[in-house]
């Protein structure tokens, strides 16, 4: 489904990600891990058009994306959440997700349903009338969530939507996605730095580091693998 | 019907009977504040909404406003032809800095500089355009006060109150479902976040120029209004940055971004403003600037114990 192909960025000379190539297959979960620096976010962005790689291709659904604007590559079916939450302060919770829907719904009301069903599966229904900065940080990684869902993706990014959250917190929301990768088909690629998260979820993992892709299979095999061992995970890592 | 719906049928009624009401004075008074409601409303589509903070409103005023004047005076065509090029001219001009603000990044601080640069130097382009009279002003023949000339937009005062009026009212609307509809929702998740927005699928660029060139059309129709209740146009006067703060005072004391803060400010502003300048009259003192410095007293204690503007506060009392 989605295809990176000896993808490079480079910032001002620092060579943040170097031909990196893989792939997300349809309807998969797959994880994108590695050390602080090592380039997940800038694949990311690079993904979801907030730039244009400086080499290399992208290709979702067998189209070219590389060079599209962020909301052109969300409109052909990629959504994102953000690392640093973005939610729009001053608006509700349920405006904030409805600005999401609009995208695939023309009507307020058609919008107001889909944002509503969205928050209900992820446990925001109580608080959808709150304004989305009276939230805490585990809700407002959530908000981030189901506005990227509103705009009813294939593919969905998520980066670190786990990070900060308590274990049950974080087991709650691995549950979400597996139901929504199980009923609608779903396909999900996902920064994370939880263990945890990315073990429960993830069908193949990628790891990056130092903007390369040094190792790629399922959960297990990448555990095992002596160059994950000694340039992430080090020797201690309980799975 | 809610409370608040009864409560704007109530309004409408008193400001429909308002003539009857009052004198001479007071039904310009009424036109004043409306006229301030009606502009600030439209600027507040661009600041309010979509978060883009004009500060050279005025030029839209007085381009508009000198278009279809000049139309009127050479060639004796009624303003209700010569709106449209008004407001042709301003929506043209508005896409231009869209354009140029939009393309090259410049936002916040440096778009409101730009558009206060246009109000500018289109003030210094009408001191050197004979055709519109220069500096020394384009003059529309007074109205006679008894006949109701609507063809030419000229008439007794009532007929300028019941304009501005309508204006403001459908404004009003047009802003209340603008916010319920897809374009509200868009504009305001622009002005909240930028770079959330646009990776929810918005065109940031193509609806930031939308709603520039909404304001720019609806300020224009403040610019018509303006000259021909006015009957004159000075550059020195109409583009003049005063102009356009005073334009924004009425939303910012009122409540930035919100349906009523821009009538609500304009009435506490006219309000205030009129009746210091009496209390001053009554007491003989003569103090040039001295509704200047209210402004800025009012202001100040607005940003300082209200910094959403007055109508929320007041919306939460009576619980809207």
């Amino acid at each position: 489904m989605l295809e990176a192909k000896a993808i490079a960025k480079s910032f001002r000379g620092l060579r943040a990600v170097h031909a990196a190539s893989f792939e997300v297959p349809e309807g998969g979960i797959v994880g994108l891990i590695g050390p602080n620096g090592a380039g997940k976010t800038t694949i990311f962005n690079m993904l979801a058009g907030v730039f244009a790689p400086d080499a290399g291709s992208i290709f979702f659904q067998d189209k070219p994306i590389h060079g599209l604007r962020a909301d052109q590559v969300c409109s052909a079916g990629i959504g994102r959440t953000f690392q640093i939450v973005k939610p729009f302060a001053g608006l509700s919770v349920l405006d904030n997700v409805m600005v999401g829907a609009f995208l695939r719904e023309k009507t307020s009301s058609g919008a107001r349903n889909l944002s509503a069903s969205i928050l209900e599966k992820l446990g925001l229904g109580a608080k959808r009338d709150l304004p989305a900065s009276s939230l805490t940080l585990p809700d407002r990684k959530r908000l981030e969530v189901a506005r990227a869902l509103a705009t009813r993706p294939r593919l969905l990014l998520l980066d670190e939507v786990m990070a900060g959250l308590r274990p049950t917190e974080c087991d709650q929301l691995v549950a979400v996605f597996r139901e929504i990768n199980r009923a609608e088909g779903l396909t999900i690629l996902l920064i994370e730095h939880v263990m945890r998260a990315v073990m429960a979820l993830a069908g193949q993992i990628v790891v990056l580091h130092h903007g390369e892709v040094i190792a790629r299979g399922t959960p297990e095999q990448v555990v095992r693998d002596p160059a994950v061992l000694e340039c992430y995970l080090g020797e201690e890592t309980e799975v | 019907m809610t409370k608040a719906s009864a409560a704007l049928a109530v309004l409408a009624a008193l400001l429909i009977a308002l003539p009857a009401l009052v004198g001479n004075y007071g039904l310009s008074v009424a036109t004043l504040i409306l006229y301030f409601a009606y502009t600030g409303q439209a600027w507040n589509v661009m600041m309010g909404f979509a978060g883009q903070l004009s500060l050279g409103h005025a030029l839209y005023v007085g381009v508009g406003g000198y278009a279809a004047g000049a139309i009127f005076y050479h060639w004796g065509i009624g303003p209700w032809a010569g709106l449209w090029v008004a407001m042709a001219l301003c929506v043209a001009l508005g896409v231009v800095i869209g354009f140029l603000a939009f393309r090259f990044g410049i936002s916040g601080v440096y778009f409101a500089l730009l558009t206060i640069a246009f109000a500018e130097f289109t003030r210094i382009g009408f001191d050197h355009l004979d055709w519109t009279g220069g500096p020394g002003g384009l003059f529309l023949k007074v109205a006679q006060r008894d006949t109701w000339d609507v063809a030419n937009f000229r008439g007794p005062p009532l007929m300028y109150y019941y304009t501005i009026l309508f204006l403001t009212a459908a404004a009003l609307a047009l802003c209340a479902w603008l916010l319920k509809s897809r374009a509200g929702y868009y504009w305001q998740a622009i002005r909240e976040n930028e770079e959330a927005a646009q990776a929810l699928g918005i065109n940031t660029f193509r609806w930031k120029m939308l709603a520039v060139a909404l304001s720019a059309a609806m300020t224009s129709v403040s610019g018509v209004f303006y000259a021909f209740y006015y009957n004159n146009l000075f550059p020195e006067q109409v583009f003049n940055i005063t102009r356009s703060i005073e334009i924004i005072l009425g939303p910012v004391i009122g409540g930035v971004g919100t349906l009523f803060g821009p009538i609500l400010g304009a009435v506490v502003l006219t309000v205030l403003s009129d009746s210091l300048t009496e209390l001053l009259a009554a007491l003989g003192w003569e103090i040039p600037g001295i509704k200047q410095v209210f402004y800025g007293v009012v202001l100040l204690a607005v940003v300082m114990f209200l910094p959403n503007g007055i109508w929320p506060a007041v919306a939460k009392r009576l619980r809207l």
